[in-house]
């Protein structure tokens, strides 16, 4: 749905090459669309405003690159005053207090609060070793109370008794009471979720804070919010002096700006990030990241933690070798449609890349779909074993059997089979001795496709992780991440079949326009 | 046909008060914003593009907002006009884009059990609005009963048991963890023993771009589908009224996994705008049938394109 915003700023900038300074009529054509890009991910307008204001001073005169666009010389003025805002110093949890230290949790309504508190509880107890007691203070919403001692007891940690009747601030009361009795570290205080507006439980709200005197007050906000992310934090931290936000659903395909929006406009800042469902969902905030989501530049860190999370270490090592030697053969590339599927098939993985928003919307309209991955899968499980082991056997009356099998046409097995083929042929180029390192090769390895030992290590990883992100961190934008890195990502296409097959694009997918830049 | 929206509206006179008192917020701030925008101004190419911002602030989308700007500004451009004027021109061209869409929730009158599924990402109120449908539909004499599919979420079903206790409904559950499609499966063969009127299924928050958990929903209905093929005769997707331009994307997801079938808007009773629901409405004409109001078993109201709109630029009744 979002053009990457190189990509448009390349448009406007491109005319510009080396003309040196940026001037200010460059700029301001330039800023019309980073305000476009960050209004399209929910930052809050008056937000966008400061923001473009701060970069459009800082972009006037600058000097391009000899070896960058303007285009992304612009990006990375943006990109960078963005991590600045957003905050290039991750805080965590402050429990620098005399125990029990209590946490304030507070929000709108299904924010994510009480998941959230169970969550933090978890990391606490078991990275921070600190004893933990959760407490309900949700009088209103039905099985409030319950839903946390059920998650309590999920994450092993002590929620405070349910007692029937009691306020807001009897329970607070008692949950501290309770924690020094019992030695307990921490107090988390999830209370219920309301509107800002109503001055009711804001007053409830306001007195639990007055009664308990929390070190830590946590607003948590839903990353998918749009405008009013502003009005949302205002509120809270006027009426109760936050100390950080978290900010839940991550996860989720939204862009994020209200988390610029809402660090904007308090100040605070998010200490952490939910990402997903189970407990351990819980990441500390990276403004690099949500920098890179909110420009709509893709998430390809997370796609690299998702690829590690999800393949199979040893199948890949062994597909490696295999490849390696030359002996890529249908079993292999039948593994790979696997991990394709398990990686949250096309869909899943086009979402994260950069740039590729467009291409995913032209990749359904041409009908490139899982069913594709599907139908692969069923004309490899229509062979038998000798012709999966050595497809050189395929003749055309076996292609006509394997195609009435797996019900599909010939020139679908055909069309696998050359597939087949030419990936073969690159793994081939790749495995061999002198190959082009890098961290494509780091990633092509861990797609089990690289020479090297399978799977990249860790640090291997997170150097990876760090080059990626649009290339635009740190020194220069030579050493990243090519503008039109999807078509430039010799190590996908294993893991992309059916998409690409030859390094240097995305070939032989009938129909589709090739890469836009 | 019976209509539970026109009975709802007629049983509280207090409608608009409470509409208008959940947009307070929304109206005076749009309100403000154009008044300041035309108090000495002509309308020229400036003006327009802050009544953009105007409406871009309140969630309506890049897109939309310059689109409602442009119709507000053809043939009246470089024209003196008046604050009210403008705010009554943005109100049309609103309700000109919701009025089509603008649909009650209708439950058929031959189909036994009515079966509305419920969808939605994680926080926006399925539950909660399960549990007002299911007052309302009490109090027009139907039989209802209640499926808890949400078996994720920990005292989900919890909550729907006492949603079902408070209004009479009965609720049928499985175990914490079991498969939603079950569930769904076991209310549907409970309304029909009952000869209930109406079933609603719950299920369980989930982001859109979450595969594994689409392709569980889809289960659900396909469960649902074997059993009476003419169903889920409604399937309603919740939108919370903070959610910005990724609203359009859960729409997207929803209608293509579930085949969503209408949309009710929660939480409009804080800050939040909803004006998103603009752009939906012009995307995807898909039906908005309620508004939440409030945490109230009562704060379920019909959408209404004239009073959205207008309570949105702050204009009266």
């Amino acid at each position: 749905m979002f053009d990457s915003l190189t990509d448009r700023l390349g448009g406007i900038l491109d005319r510009l090459k080396r003309r040196g300074a940026l001037t200010e009529a460059d700029v301001n054509e330039a800023m019309r669309e980073v305000r476009r890009a960050l209004i399209e991910a929910d930052v809050a307008l008056d937000v966008v405003r400061s923001f473009t204001d701060k970069v459009r001073t800082r972009a006037v005169g600058a000097e391009v690159i000899k070896s960058v666009t303007p285009g992304q010389m612009v990006v990375k003025i943006v990109n960078d005053e963005l991590v600045a805002m957003l905050g290039s110093d991750a805080k965590a949890i402050d429990l620098d207090a005399a125990p029990p230290v209590p946490v304030l949790m507070v929000g709108l309504q299904g924010s994510g609060k009480t998941t959230s508190t169970a969550k933090i509880a978890k990391r606490l107890t078991e990275r921070g070793n600190r004893k933990v007691l959760m407490a309900s203070l949700d009088t209103r919403r039905p099985a409030a109370m319950e839903q946390l001692a059920t998650l309590g007891t999920q994450v092993g940690v002590a929620t405070l008794p349910i007692v029937a009747g009691q306020s807001a601030v009897q329970i607070a009361r008692r949950a501290m009471e309770a924690a020094r009795l019992g030695g307990y570290d921490v107090v988390m205080l999830d209370t219920a979720g309301r509107v800002t507006l109503d001055e009711a439980l804001m007053a409830e709200v306001a007195e639990v804070k007055a009664a308990t005197k929390p070190h830590e007050v946590l607003l948590v906000a839903d990353s998918l919010t749009g405008q009013d992310a502003v009005n949302t934090a205002k509120a809270f931290d006027a009426r109760v002096g936050l100390t950080g936000i978290v900010l839940t659903r991550a996860d989720g395909d939204g862009r994020g700006g209200a988390a610029l929006s809402m660090r904007a406009v308090t100040g605070k800042p998010i200490k952490l990030l939910g990402t997903g469902e189970k407990m351990d969902a819980l990441e500390d905030f990276d403004p690099r990241r949500v920098a890179g989501r909110i420009l709509g530049m893709g998430d390809v860190v997370s796609l690299v933690e998702k690829a590690v999370e999800n393949l199979d270490a040893e199948k890949a090592m062994a597909a490696a070798e295999r490849m390696r030697k030359g002996q890529f053969d249908l079993n292999d590339l039948r593994t790979q449609l696997d991990q394709m599927e398990k990686l949250g098939g096309l869909g899943g993985l086009m979402g994260m890349l950069p740039g590729v928003g467009k291409m995913k919307n032209q990749l359904a309209a041409s009908g490139m779909n899982d069913g594709v991955l599907k139908r692969q899968k069923a004309i490899i499980d229509s062979m038998t074993k000798k012709e999966r082991r050595n497809p050189k056997l395929l003749d055309a009356s076996r292609r006509k059997r394997i195609a009435a099998g797996s019900g599909t046409k010939v020139e679908d097995v055909n069309r696998l089979m050359k597939m087949h083929r030419q990936m073969a042929d690159m793994m081939k180029a790749m495995g061999a001795p002198g190959a082009k390192r890098g961290p494509m090769a780091g990633l092509a390895s861990m797609f089990g496709l690289g020479g090297g030992g399978g799977m990249p290590s860790p640090e291997q990883l997170k150097q990876m992780a760090e080059k990626m992100p649009g290339g635009l961190p740190g020194g220069g934008m030579g050493g990243g991440l090519p503008p039109n890195f999807p078509g430039n990502m010799p190590g996908l296409p294993g893991g992309l079949p059916g998409l690409g097959t030859k390094p240097g694009g995305l070939p032989g997918l009938p129909g589709f326009p090739g890469k836009k830049k | 046909m019976t209509d539970m929206n026109d009975e709802t509206t007629k049983a509280r006179p207090g409608f608009w008060k409470r509409l208008t008192q959940g947009l307070t917020r929304t109206a005076t701030g749009l309100s403000t914003g154009i008044t300041d925008l035309f108090t000495k101004r002509k309308l020229d190419a400036d003006t327009l593009e802050d009544l953009e911002d105007v409406l871009i602030r309140a969630d309506l989308g890049m897109e939309t907002a310059a689109r409602i700007a442009a119709a507000v500004g053809k043939g009246r451009y470089d024209k003196t006009i008046e604050p009210a004027e403008v705010r009554a021109l943005v109100a049309a061209e609103i309700e000109a884009v919701l009025k089509p869409v603008a649909q009650p929730l209708a439950f058929a009158g031959e189909t036994k059990p009515f079966i509305l599924l419920m969808v939605g990402v994680n926080g926006s109120g399925k539950t909660t609005t399960i549990g007002k449908l299911a007052s309302t539909l009490k109090a027009q004499g139907k039989k209802v009963v209640l499926a808890a599919g949400d078996t994720f979420r920990a005292a989900a079903i919890e909550q729907l048991k006492v949603w079902a206790e408070r209004t009479g409904a009965s609720l049928v559950s499985r175990a914490p963890g079991a498969d939603a499609a079950g569930v769904a499966f076991d209310g549907l063969q409970q309304a029909r023993a009952e000869g209930a009127d109406v079933l609603i299924i719950d299920t369980a928050g989930r982001l859109q771009n979450r595969v594994e958990l689409m392709a569980e929903l889809e289960k659900i209905v396909r469960v649902i589908k074997k059993q009476d093929p003419t169903a889920p005769h409604a399937v309603v997707l919740t939108l919370d009224a903070t959610v910005g331009q990724n609203a359009l994307q859960q729409v997207d997801a929803f209608k293509r996994v579930a085949g969503v079938t209408g949309l009710v808007m929660t939480k409009l009773d804080g800050t939040a705008r909803g004006g998103i629901l603009v752009a939906i409405a012009a995307k995807h004409g898909l039906p908005i049938h309620l508004i939440g109001v409030g945490e109230g078993i009562d704060d379920l109201q019909p959408f209404a394109a004239r009073d959205f709109a207008r309570a949105i630029v702050g204009l009266e009744d």
